[in-house]
């Protein structure tokens, strides 16, 4: 990215003033994951000014996009060449920007089997908290020169620096797509996906809720056929499916949603990963579970240490994705020698601590 | 390494470090005398050499942790080695240090077949655990060219890639976690057994990071249901541009290849010498192009392979019927470098990665050079990923040759870059590419790197001197060099 860009001198000159007063910087994109992470501080530094596509090669599988690009932009220029982000990334509003996507990294329905937002970056420009314009990784595929930094942004909630522009790599299409749906309790319901993970089936995503299982074959046209005849099942409407799924990934089905009434009874939606084969967890309340079993969604009023010894027991760890009471911390903390390299690692990028202390970890 | 006032004499230091790590292992696990450390003085950057103080050879996690405990007090540099194959210099020995060899790490902890998971030691070999979970139908997808030699740490280590990571990923694809230590000694565990860990992505730096920042002892990766069937295209083109645009259209058709490699002649003739898989000779490049998955996806792809190849300008096409057919394919492709070691005395293997459309365009460039350097150049691409393997080939016995064999490698990554590439797509820097890193980072991103390296490793003792440049050597380096195609000052008057 050129230095002398009117949008990127501005931002330098806040970053460079704020670390010369030690005063806080809050980044923000279009604003629309502000539910997430530990509490906001400080000065807003909005980057949505940094906005456009800067390249975009079908034939390259490969887009770049500067950090305020609305993520709907960017996702109707993938459409229109048959391509798009293969993680499908939540789109909480209209207003999310490419920069907060990588930040926030999260991903929808199809994560389980195309990859998280850090299996897509390719290449990173970000402003350190020295004011530098700093590029890593590039826009290809292949690429081990020097320590994959690049990837390291993703899921960083802004804490080590200000994305500028993302190289992300894009993927056709899926040809087909078909959605099975099965009346099946929890446990019957994790067994099957057990099975079935590792058989070769076209298997993109699954959901489980409600006493059923829901779960999206995608690929060639020939072999979603051949499998919806192997797995049974009651197929879904294509319209119902899209709907489904869609629901999922921009948490705008039901089951997401928690009133202020909901929050102020200390109702909390916590997100747990575990390992994909992990026994089903026991808590309080309603339970949704994705990718798998890799990812299970609890809405309960349980008490966030015993959420997280729930997580723990099965091998994973839980987030508070939504709560109004997150003294207890958003994100399982790390034990002291991960604290200790995140500490490091906060210097090396942001020496005077500017960028969004608090977003993740209380002290960093 | 020492900032005693008084440099003690290698010798000296020798035994005192000997006599130190002798305290935690072993008699026989500790090598010092040289005949019994001269094995371990290059990896396969064989023109790289230099002798170790000692060779550790420890066989459990304490006696890991207690080597590393006991060249932190002394200050001592530790380089991790597995198995010794990598192309970039990663494991080429420090004077002052330490090689820590993990060969002994060499079992398979567990296949879990319900979580198509598997743990295994570091020094596993790659093509182990896809042999260890075949029962269950399973695989361990990236698959480096030295897969039955190379280890998983190593593949840690280098981010290593394969002929089928277009489709299935790059080694952090499908890395779920990493257990190790960190330089004092200390137990970490990067990742978990869940898709995702609290924090920053920690695991995204270890991969690829050239054992700089911590020890790998122990890897959980990902396994992958085997596909029930995998045919291959075998394409020849006329001209290179055709072949390069082939590659365009399929991508460009939705398609994405199990694997996508394109030879150009030179290296064609090399294997079809070596393997006598009826290559065709009389094509200016060829390209193989692999479909996988069930039987109806597979027909299904082949066809429509088939036509963008054959609007592609293809002159010929030829499907593999069977398994036998499909693997003779690839034998030659997979048999490239030793191939080509029948060609010439030596060697150097580059390893950058282009954008896709340039293909063309940097075999045009590679065949200047050809001339302007008097050394002749095979190539091997991953043409799907645009990642290049141009063998030059020369005499190591001529220094003459040495010298233009190292000019015409730089000019091949400098010129990867100026296209909008890089500098190693799966190889690594090591020592070999450390000028060159000079020209793709800026000192303050080369800055940033020591930064990160810093904050694992504060006194700079795993694996020091390899990656990134000092300011110094760039300062030289870039005497004659330009930085993304700007020179440093342009505002600068010159003649």
């Amino acid at each position: 990215m050129d230095q002398r860009d009117p949008g990127l001198a501005k931002l330098i000159d806040r970053v460079r003033h704020a670390q010369a007063c030690g005063s806080p910087l809050q980044i923000r994109g279009g604003g629309t994951k502000e539910f997430y992470g530990g509490p906001r501080r400080g000065e807003l530094l909005d980057i949505s000014g940094l906005a456009g596509i800067s390249s975009y090669e079908p034939t390259e599988l490969v887009v770049t996009a500067r950090a305020g690009t609305r993520l709907v932009e960017l996702e109707a220029a993938l459409e229109e060449r048959g391509q798009c982000l293969a993680f499908e990334p939540p789109r909480f509003g209209s207003g999310g920007t490419v920069g907060g996507m990588v930040a926030a990294g999260l991903a929808g329905p199809a994560r389980v089997s195309m990859g998280a937002v850090r299996d897509h970056v390719l290449g990173v420009t970000l402003l350190n908290g020295c004011g530098e314009v700093l590029t890593f990784g590039g826009q290809v595929a292949k690429n081990v020169a020097g320590y994959d930094v690049s990837r390291l942004m993703a899921g960083s909630l802004g804490v080590l620096g200000v994305i500028c522009e993302a190289s992300l790599k894009v993927l056709p299409v899926n040809r087909a797509a078909t959605t099975l749906s099965f009346e099946w309790d929890e446990g019957r319901a994790l067994e099957q996906l057990n099975v079935w993970r590792s058989l070769p089936l076209p298997l993109n995503a699954s959901a489980w809720h409600d006493a059923r299982l829901h779960v999206r074959l995608a690929g060639a046209a020939a072999a979603v056929a051949a499998a919806c005849d192997r797995l049974g099942g009651i197929e879904v409407s294509a319209d119902a499916a899209a709907a489904w799924w869609r629901g999922l990934r921009d948490q705008s089905e039901k089951f997401f949603s928690l009133t202020d009434t909901d929050l102020a009874c200390g109702e909390c939606l916590w997100r747990l990963s575990m390992p994909a084969a992990a026994a089903p967890v026991t808590l309080s309340g309603r339970q949704l579970i994705e990718w798998h079993g890799a990812q299970r969604w609890w809405r309960t009023t349980a008490q966030a240490h015993e959420v997280r010894a729930a997580a723990a027991r099965g091998g994973g760890h839980a987030t508070l994705f939504r709560g109004a009471d997150k003294a207890a911390g958003v994100f399982t903390p790390v034990n002291g020698v991960l604290m200790r390299i995140h500490q490091g690692l906060k210097q090396a990028f942001d020496p005077a601590g500017v960028f969004n202390p608090g977003r993740l970890f209380a002290d960093l | 390494m020492t900032n005693s006032p008084v440099q003690p004499s290698r010798e000296q230091r020798q035994a005192d470090v000997v006599a130190a790590l002798a305290e935690a292992l072993p008699r026989g696990a500790i090598l010092f005398r040289h005949e019994d450390t001269a094995p371990y003085e290059c990896d396969a950057l064989t023109a790289y050499r230099a002798s170790p103080m000692a060779v550790v050879l420890p066989d459990s996690d304490a006696q890991v942790a207690a080597v590393l405990r006991i060249c932190h007090r002394l200050r001592v540099p530790v380089i991790a080695r597995g198995a010794g194959t990598g192309l970039s210099g990663g494991a080429m020995p420090h004077r002052w240090g330490v090689i820590l060899s993990l060969a002994k790490f060499n079992k398979i902890l567990n296949i879990d077949p319900a979580a198509c998971t598997a743990a295994v030691q570091c020094g596993v070999r790659n093509v182990a655990i896809s042999e260890a979970a075949a029962p269950y139908g399973l695989f361990y997808a990236p698959d480096p060219s030295s897969q039955i030699a190379c280890t998983i740490g190593g593949n840690v280590a280098e981010n290593s890639g394969g002929v089928h990571c277009l489709k299935y990923g790059l080694t952090l694809h499908n890395v779920l976690r990493v257990r190790g230590f960190m330089v004092d000694g200390e137990p970490v565990e990067f990742g978990s057994d869940a898709l995702d860990s609290p924090g920053l992505d920690l695991m995204a730096v270890i991969l690829g990071s050239e054992g700089m920042l911590a020890v790998t002892t122990e890897v959980t990766v990902k396994l992958i249901p085997k596909p029930q069937l995998a045919r291959c295209i075998m394409a020849s083109f006329d001209d290179i541009e055709s072949a390069g645009a082939a590659v365009a259209s399929i991508i460009a058709g939705g398609i994405i290849p199990a694997g996508l490699e394109l030879m150009d002649k030179a290296m064609t003739a090399a294997v079809e010498a070596f393997v006598h898989a009826d290559y065709d000779l009389g094509a200016a490049a060829i390209l193989l192009c692999e479909s996988d998955g069930t039987a109806e996806e597979v027909a299904e792809e082949i066809l429509r392979m088939e036509e963008v190849l054959t609007s592609a300008g293809a002159s010929r096409l030829q499907v593999s019927g069977d398994e036998a057919q499909r693997l003779k394919f690839w034998s030659g492709r997979k048999n490239a470098f030793p191939a080509s070691g029948n060609m010439s005395p030596d060697y150097m293997c580059m390893d950058s990665t282009i954008p896709r459309k340039r293909l063309a365009q940097m075999l045009h460039s590679i065949q200047e050079m050809q001339s302007q350097y008097g050394l002749r150049c095979a190539n091997v691409f991953h043409a799907g990923d645009g990642n290049l393997h141009p063998l030059i080939l020369f005499d190591a016995a001529d220094p003459d040759e040495i010298r233009r064999c190292e000019l015409f490698g730089a000019d091949i990554l400098e010129t990867s870059v100026r296209l909008g590439g890089t500098i190693t797509g799966e190889h690594g820097v090591g020592i070999e590419k450390l000028n060159s890193m000079c020209v793709q980072f800026s000192p303050a991103e080369r800055e940033l790197f020591v930064s990160v390296k810093r904050a694992f490793d504060p006194l700079e003792l795993l694996n020091p001197g390899k990656v990134i440049p000092t300011l110094h050597r760039c300062a030289e380096y870039g005497k004659m060099h330009v930085h993304r195609g700007m020179l440093p000052f342009p505002g600068l008057p010159r003649f």
